[in-house]
């Protein structure tokens, strides 16, 4: 079973849920499932930003991360973080491409 | 190797480029050989949708004569074998029944999707 | 013995000042760059235009800045730096612009290491490579 790599990068993503209901319908099927969010995807990274796509993932167990950057440019510090939700390089996209992961950009 | 294209962006600059260039892409990567099936989702469902037509325009003295034809560009897609999906509730949400679709589109269930993904090699979302 | 450098491969669409998906993108190839990855990158539709040779740098009067002061980003000095990028680290950039689409844009000319191609390069970068990453655009 592959591994799959979303990215998320517009803010409409908490409202368009294809990205994180086949994220979260892939990793009930036992696939290695990540979240990236990336530009205004990061968005949904703030503590009480309206996500529940989001939430759902992180209690499937799939890990969400946010372009540090992305954070940075938005204003929103670490400890504003949403549970589940960590900061990361850009570089793991390039780390999951290297690894053979589907990396799929929504 | 086998890839999905995933379609969502619809109409984007289908005028000035007289096709929809993604699907446009799918031909010519198609006859170079690639193992490529598409899948239609969000507004691009409409791209299976029987009766599509945007010929006429004209401006000043300009007269578009070769309009994008998406319905003709789908069909012969499906007809050099590729497979071609919508996604079923997107069709809904656009008040879209299987009578509006061209022949050869397969309306895809969402609890399919998870299932359909891992059968590719590559998946890119366009 | 050598090791083989692995090899990535990116399609591209957004033209220049239009999408923050270009920043993200161009950041991604320098990432991959300084990782001593071999790159190949389709640049399909308006991200033609991204190492279009005659992009220029202009004032700010609204910040009171003159040219240099501004030093406009431009993507063509962008892409320039990511192939420079490449080669420090030992592996290289292969631009390659969807020939259709320079025509239609009259963006031909390109900075020096650009090559225009066909969908059918895209293919074969895509079989070449470890792996592919679709960037897309949205209507």
């Amino acid at each position: 079973m592959p591994n799959y790599l979303f990215i998320e990068s517009r803010g409409a993503s908490t409202r368009d849920a294809f990205g994180g209901t086949l994220a979260g319908a892939l990793a009930r099927d036992g696939a290695g499932v990540a979240l990236l969010l990336v530009q205004n995807g990061a968005l949904a990274a703030r503590h009480g930003a309206s996500a529940p796509l989001l939430d759902d993932l992180t209690a499937a167990g799939v890990p969400v991360f946010a372009d540090e950057f992305a954070l940075l440019e938005r204003g929103i510090p670490r400890d504003r973080l949403r549970p589940g939700v960590e900061p990361s390089p850009l570089d793991i996209v390039i780390d999951r491409l290297l690894d053979g992961w589907q990396v799929i950009w929504h | 190797m086998k890839v999905l294209s995933i379609i969502e962006c619809a109409y984007r600059a289908t005028i000035e480029e007289q096709d929809d260039t993604v699907v446009w892409l799918m031909h010519a990567l198609k006859g170079a050989g690639a193992a490529i099936d598409v899948l239609l989702r969000g507004d691009a469902v409409n791209y299976a949708v029987r009766g599509q037509d945007a010929s006429g325009l004209a401006f000043g003295g300009w007269r578009q004569t070769e309009p994008p034809r998406i319905e003709q560009q789908l069909s012969s897609l499906t007809a050099r074998g590729v497979t071609v999906y919508a996604l079923a509730d997107d069709l809904a949400e656009r008040g879209l029944v299987p009578i509006d679709l061209l022949p050869g589109i397969e309306s895809l269930q969402p609890q399919a999707l998870a299932a359909l993904v891992p059968r590719y090699d590559r998946v890119w979302h366009w | 013995m050598t090791t083989e450098r692995p090899l990535l491969a990116f399609a591209l669409m957004d033209a220049p000042f239009e999408s923050a998906r270009t920043t993200t993108a161009l950041r991604l190839l320098d990432a991959a760059a300084r990782r001593g990855c071999d790159l190949k990158v389709f640049a399909y539709e308006g991200a033609v235009l991204l190492p279009f040779a005659r992009q220029q740098a202009h004032p700010n009067a609204v910040h009171g800045r003159s040219a240099e002061e501004e030093n406009h980003l431009l993507p063509k000095d962008i892409v320039a730096a990511l192939v420079a990028q490449a080669a420090h680290h030992g592996g290289n950039i292969d631009w390659v612009n969807c020939g259709l689409c320079v025509d239609e844009r009259g963006a031909g000319d390109t900075i020096a290491g650009v090559r225009r191609g066909t969908p059918n390069d895209f293919w074969q970068m895509v079989k070449d490579a470890r792996n592919t990453l679709v960037i897309p655009t949205h209507g």
